[in-house]
């Protein structure tokens, strides 16, 4: 069993578990790369929401397509029918959206929240309505709810590929102007941006990507493609062209593996394994990546902690003042400070004598050097040779006098 | 106080000569701007001499930064129009540059010092034109010039409230303009970054530019600045500081929020 499904996976992530799975896999990471790069500036713009509300209002547009399409005697499941119908709900639910938050006194939420479930609602209606229709091979409608991937063809990954090669290309040709209203809108409309111009740009991506992704994804899920990669690429780097990569290729990694994955094993949802797939990219990231990961900060707050209490601990020995705080004795014993009978090792006193005499200095610093940007940098753990020159810290000496020893076990054998 | 150079808008402005000031950087005329019923800033005229060096004074609340956004286009004005260079907004934008509050934009975005700097010349690259290493060595150049150039390679938010006002000023020089309005620009910065800054700005001024920047320090309007606008919702007056920067004026401004000691201890102009 267990090494049926590896066998499966295998064969599924080399494209050689049959025609449908090859071409699923192959539009899921098309999609995957699409929407994690197209995602990025609405991400950046912190509109994220928006696109929710946009995915949702797609719903009555294929059902009424799927009507009028009917009524004129064709195929009512036509996709490209489908998706301009889902395109133009999307867009005046989107319009509508701005328009209440514009307009009205409304906070943009409100309006969301309001145009998403009003939306929402009024297709799932239009779907009850024509699962009644006599004609038209009504089954399957639904499955643009949460995506399916049976019946997928080539014409369909071919879509998903056009579809999804022209908002990557439109994410690469507006990225300035994306990246100054996305970090700076006020600025970037006195620069003669036009900031409504571009955020429309950024919500016609985001409709762009829903569309094509409403086969695989489904318009319930599609979200978590536009939203996860760009977060998950955010905790990798600090620089808005990185992240729109890091996001496209992220997105287009959890695609792939997420179909890979559904096609190896009977009855695996393909949109919300995905998800579930982009989500393991996040949550690794979150726990692991360098600088902004939890693991880096908890560890940076930890040394932090420990240059503290080590501070502390040498300055109490060399004022010959007793250290009662554990983690301050656990500190100096560990590194050898310490002797166990709480005398101080000659290294220990050599340095608790050198953090007493800068501190010393400090304070002659302060004194002397008026100018905040030098006695501002004073934090007590950077040494004050990383502050100020040799010579500057030469002339302190000099008017401090000679330093002060600090007894050690040598001193007391 | 010379009358005969100050010009007091007592009945809003209107008084004043309709005709476009061709030479002036930066002129605006029956400017107001407001957010639902109330304005919050009504019907001001003002011209900026060339060369010159403007501050934008007026309490809270006064319309300061409403005036520039409207003048600007970033926030919708009910009416008025603007001439920068005796040419309307759109054709003269390439030789603004504006340098926003700092609480604006969010610090935390996935950008670089120098990369904020070569936001500045997004608008002569275009939308496809690579950055190339002369851009680069122009972007370094203006952090040089603010006094950041050792923080090229920070993430902005990394950085203190000081250095990210000099950031979004070597953004500004990197926008090549001629003419620099400013929001603030010395608000909540330390001693040295203020220093900095109006060093720039003065260098600007000898380099023949214009800057006008709203200002809340009275205490620094004379050193400064060489012209002056008052406003409070209505242009209460502007000119020259040396004659416009007198008690009554700021008295007519602030109102009773600004105490008669301290106007006592202000540099002002004989009146």
């Amino acid at each position: 069993m267990e090494s049926g499904f590896s066998q499966a996976l295998l064969a599924a992530l080399t494209l050689q578990a049959g025609y449908n799975s090859a071409l699923v896999a192959i539009g899921a990471g098309l999609l995957g790369a699409a929407a994690g790069a197209g995602g990025t500036f609405l991400f950046l713009r912190k509109r994220a929401l928006v696109s929710d509300a946009v995915a949702h209002a797609t719903l009555p547009g294929i059902g009424i397509a799927f009507i009028v399409m009917v009524m004129m005697g064709g195929d009512g499941r036509s996709l490209p029918g489908l998706l301009i119908g889902s395109a133009l709900s999307a867009t005046l639910g989107l319009l509508l959206v701005e328009w209440i938050a514009r307009r009205t006194r409304l906070p943009e939420d409100a309006a969301i929240g309001a145009v998403l479930s009003v939306f929402f609602g009024f297709g799932i209606v239009l779907l009850t309505v024509i699962q009644t229709m006599s004609s038209g091979r009504q089954a399957g409608l639904e499955s643009f709810l949460l995506g399916s991937t049976a019946g997928m063809l080539y014409s369909d990954a071919i879509t998903i590929a056009v579809g999804g090669a022209l908002s990557v290309g439109l994410v690469v040709l507006l990225r300035r102007p994306m990246t100054m209203v996305s970090f700076d809108p006020e600025w970037a409309a006195a620069s003669g941006v036009n900031v409504r111009g571009v955020d429309l740009a950024i919500m016609g991506l985001v409709m762009a990507v829903t569309v094509i992704g409403l086969k695989i994804v489904g318009l319930i899920l599609i979200v978590a493609l536009l939203i996860i990669p760009p977060v998950t690429a955010r905790f990798w780097t600090e620089r808005t062209e990185r992240v729109v990569w890091i996001a496209g290729a992220l997105g287009g990694l959890a695609g792939y593996l997420g179909a890979a994955l559904s096609a190896s094993a009977p009855d695996l949802p393909t949109g919300p394994i995905i998800v579930l797939v982009s989500f393991t990219l996040f949550v690794a990231s979150l726990l692991l990546a360098p600088v902004r990961g939890v693991a880096a900060a908890l560890w940076r707050h930890r040394r932090f902690q420990l240059d503290v209490h080590r501070r502390q601990g040498l300055l109490a020995l060399a004022r010959g003042e007793p250290i009662f705080d554990r983690l301050t004795l656990k500190v100096l014993l560990r590194e050898g400070l310490l002797r166990p009978d709480r005398v101080a090792t000659p290294d220990g006193a050599a340095r608790a004598a050198k953090v007493l005499r800068d501190e010393k200095r400090w304070d002659v610093a302060r004194a002397v050097y008026r100018d905040e940007t030098i006695s501002g940098r004073y934090d007590g753990l950077t040494s004050i040779e990383a502050v100020l020159t040799r010579d500057e810290i030469a002339d302190l000496d000099r008017r401090l006098g000679p330093p002060v020893p600090v007894a050690s076990s040598e001193g007391a054998a | 106080m010379q009358q005969g150079e100050v010009r007091l808008a007592t009945d809003g402005g209107r008084a004043m000569s309709p005709t476009v000031p061709v030479d002036s950087p930066f002129a605006v005329q029956e400017m107001t701007v407001s957010y639902g019923e109330k304005p919050v800033v009504f019907n001001v005229d003002f011209t900026a001499p060339p060369e010159s060096m403007v501050a934008i004074v007026g309490p809270n609340g006064a319309g300061k930064s409403s005036l520039l956004k409207a003048a600007l286009g970033i926030v919708p004005s009910i009416s008025g129009r603007v001439t920068v260079f005796g040419e309307p907004l759109a054709t003269a934008r390439r030789r603004i540059a504006y340098v926003p509050q700092r609480a604006s934009v969010d610090w935390d975005f996935p950008t670089r010092v120098i990369d904020v700097v070569l936001m500045g010349m997004y608008r002569e690259l275009g939308l496809l034109k690579l950055v190339r290493r002369p851009h680069r060595e122009r972007a370094m150049a203006c952090l040089a010039r603010v006094g950041m150039a050792d923080f090229a390679d920070r993430q902005i938010g990394q950085l203190s409230g000081g250095q990210q006002q000099r950031v979004f000023l070597a953004r500004a020089l990197a926008q090549g303009a001629d003419l620099y309005l400013l929001d603030e620009p010395f608000a909540g910065v330390d001693a040295a970054t203020e220093k900095a800054i109006i060093d720039v700005l003065k260098s600007l001024k000898a380099e023949r530019k214009t800057v006008i920047a709203v200002h809340h320090d009275l205490a620094t309007v004379a050193d400064y600045f060489d012209h002056l606008l008052l406003i409070n919702v209505r242009k209460i007056a502007d000119g020259p500081v040396a004659t416009t920067f007198t008690a009554q004026n700021l008295q007519a401004t602030y109102g009773g929020r600004l105490a008669t000691a301290h106007i006592d201890q202000l540099q002002l102009a004989s009146g």
